[in-house]
């Protein structure tokens, strides 16, 4: 694959001094010396002509830069970044997506700078001094929280993946499979630790009025984002979230206070988190019933369809790459479902015909993302990779055949299909449905 | 050395406590709070609530109808969701009725949506795009109006205010399935 190169032979990466067939021009000039210090049964070292710093490379032997107060990449790494989509181009560049680059990241945790934003008026600039979280409608006693208030409470803290509806969307509409990247196809999914106020601790202060069934969030940005949110799911694992992977949240992922539903569309985390209204059913706002709900062949579509489907995808290799000779590689992938834990993924070579077990690595933590990873002995031959996650409910990640035939033509919400990537004798890797 | 001594009795001791004592903190989930919320006042709760349900609670006053919505729509939509609604490079607000279960169903206010208080709230709350909450009421409701006129869902002259805007019918109204239990 293009990333990982081959390592150079580690002999010749060692210091000269330390090699078994360096020294020989030494070995004659102190030869005497030398031989009789054997005689003696002692190895005394060679003398050196010049000073070690020939043999390390400039940054060994100059004083490194200063102390930093905020650490960032190496400037090597520049080219790992978000994949941004403004829908509407210069006319709103804060409206459409930056993408997570999958296939250049490793484990499961997504770094801040690179967490998936899907924005739909730009990122709101809040000071947090003036933020304020108001909780009213069907409550006894209507409240309102300062930051500052909310940093106070007792906590939690979990790992969960955060997937926007939308995510995969160009390979449920697309007649051709696109050929972008693994991040730039399905890189609306990152995983975080996150960290904030168990929403019940604030709707039980409040007092929730038995007729409260439903509450409405809503941000405080410019599109004042809003969605429905049934109660349950707001006493089950909602949380107010104001640390993301241990420090305040970025601004594009909601600074200072958004909402955490584990396991659900990601729109419905709303950022930046202004106001929650208890009520008696939901709001239908424009992005529960105008987008993110499911269009089927027959006219009807699926409204509230919250939980993201058991999903996974190879990211290395995955399209773009290129095969650098048989021999072995390792498949490394990610695989998720909003209903709870990974149980298994497999791995077909062959398109889907046959299937092998991938190992997961460490806890499979429930609403996470999970890496897998198999060992692939590559014979340089034409192969078609598939990933299938299965989660702990028994769901199967499906195909895009099945997903079609339950989805309108135009359906592109929700789209957990397993993806084919198709390895070329030449090693290109490309993206094809089976 | 000597300040360690404590801190391992006290563990060895929790250790003979039992399971309790030594449990791991992720099922700890904290089940009170300090109250430190305010109660805030009445104009603070009625200047942030703009939600608008199906029932229409909580439209304001005010209104308007197609006519006056058309010049709204002129100086303030037009650029970006085309002449009459047509769209592009926003959303086509307008046409598609009956094209859902065809091959090329177009999805628009008109065809997809399936409440007009939606387009009320939406409005209000986030266009124009570029400098959204700044149409009054008066201004909302009437092209709110223009939209549903250019559907063919109102008349022309029918005005849209809090009495009349939750009553319209949508084409697409019983076009959705409930999964929110399933």
């Amino acid at each position: 694959m293009d990333t990982p190169s081959r390592k150079p032979d580690a002999a010749a990466q060692l210091p000269a001094t330390a090699g078994a067939t360096v020294g020989r021009r030494k070995f004659l000039t102190h030869g005497i010396t030398a031989a009789g210090a054997a005689v003696a049964g002692i190895a005394l070292p060679a003398r050196a002509a010049e000073p070690i710093g020939k043999d390390f490379p400039a940054w060994a032997t100059t004083m490194g830069k200063p102390l930093s107060t905020y650490g960032q990449p190496s400037r090597f790494e520049e080219p790992v970044k978000r994949y941004t989509g403004s829908a509407y181009g210069t006319l709103a560049p804060g409206t459409g997506t930056a993408r997570t680059p999958l296939e250049k990241l490793e484990g499961v945790i997504t770094p801040n700078g690179l967490h998936y934003d899907r924005s739909h008026n730009g990122t709101p600039e809040i000071d947090p001094a003036k933020h304020k979280l108001l909780i009213h409608g069907l409550v006894k006693r209507p409240l309102t929280f300062s930051i500052a208030d909310l940093s106070r409470y007792p906590m939690v803290s979990r790992i969960c993946f955060i997937e926007c509806a939308g995510n995969s969307s160009a390979t449920a509409i697309s007649p051709e499979p696109p050929q972008g990247s693994a991040g730039l196809v399905h890189g609306l999914v990152s995983c975080a630790d996150w960290t904030g106020v168990p929403l019940a601790l604030l709707l039980d202060e409040a007092g929730v009025d038995p007729a409260g069934k439903w509450l409405l969030a809503e941000g405080a940005d410019s599109a004042a984002m809003s969605r429905s949110v049934p109660m349950e799911k707001a006493y089950d694992d909602a949380i107010v979230a104001l640390y993301q992977n241990g420090e305040r949240l970025r601004p594009e992922n909601g600074y200072p206070v958004r909402l955490l539903l584990p396991g659900w569309e990601g729109n419905m985390s709303v950022k930046w988190l202004s106001r929650i209204k208890v009520t008696d059913g939901p709001t239908h706002t424009k992005d529960e019933t105008s987008k993110y709900s499911d269009p089927m062949p027959d006219g009807k579509a699926r409204q509230f369809t919250f939980e993201q489907g058991v999903k996974s995808l190879i990211t290395r290799p995955s399209a773009g790459m290129t095969m650098n000779g048989a021999g072995l590689y390792e498949i490394s992938g990610l695989a998720w479902s909003g209903a709870g834990r990974i149980s298994r993924v497999e791995v077909s070579l062959d398109g889907g015909a046959t299937w092998r077990d991938a190992a997961l690595q460490g806890q499979a933590l429930p609403k996470s993302l999970v890496r897998f990873r198999l060992p692939w002995d590559w014979n340089g031959q034409p192969a078609q990779l598939q990933s299938r996650a299965i989660d702990e409910k028994g769901n199967v990640q499906p195909t895009r055949k099945a997903y079609k035939a339950e989805n309108a033509v135009d359906g592109r919400f929700h789209n957990n299909t397993i993806t084919t990537w198709s390895i070329g004798a030449d090693g290109s890797v490309k993206n094809v449905y089976v | 050395m000597s300040t360690f001594k404590p801190l391992a009795v006290s563990i060895a001791v929790a250790a003979l406590l039992g399971a309790c004592a030594t449990q791991t903190t992720d099922t700890v989930v904290p089940t009170r709070g300090p109250n430190l919320g305010r109660t805030p006042t009445a104009q603070e709760i009625r200047a942030a609530d703009i939600s608008i349900p199906p029932s229409g609670a909580g439209l304001p006053a005010g209104s308007g109808d197609a006519k006056a919505g058309a010049q709204v729509y002129a100086s303030k939509c037009l650029a970006c969701h085309g002449e009459k609604g047509a769209g592009k490079p926003a959303d086509a607000l307008v046409g598609g009725i009956g094209s859902l279960a065809t091959p090329k169903p177009l999805r628009t206010v008109g065809s997809y949506w399936p409440y007009a208080t939606t387009l009320f709230d939406y409005t209000r709350r986030a266009m124009p795009l570029q400098n959204p909450k700044t149409l009054t009421d008066d201004e909302v409701y009437a092209v709110s109006a223009y939209i549903l006129f250019l559907n063919g869902i109102i008349a022309e002259n029918a005005p849209m205010n809090a009495q009349t805007l939750p009553l319209v019918k949508m084409p697409n109204r019983d076009g959705f399935v409930d999964y929110s239990r399933k």
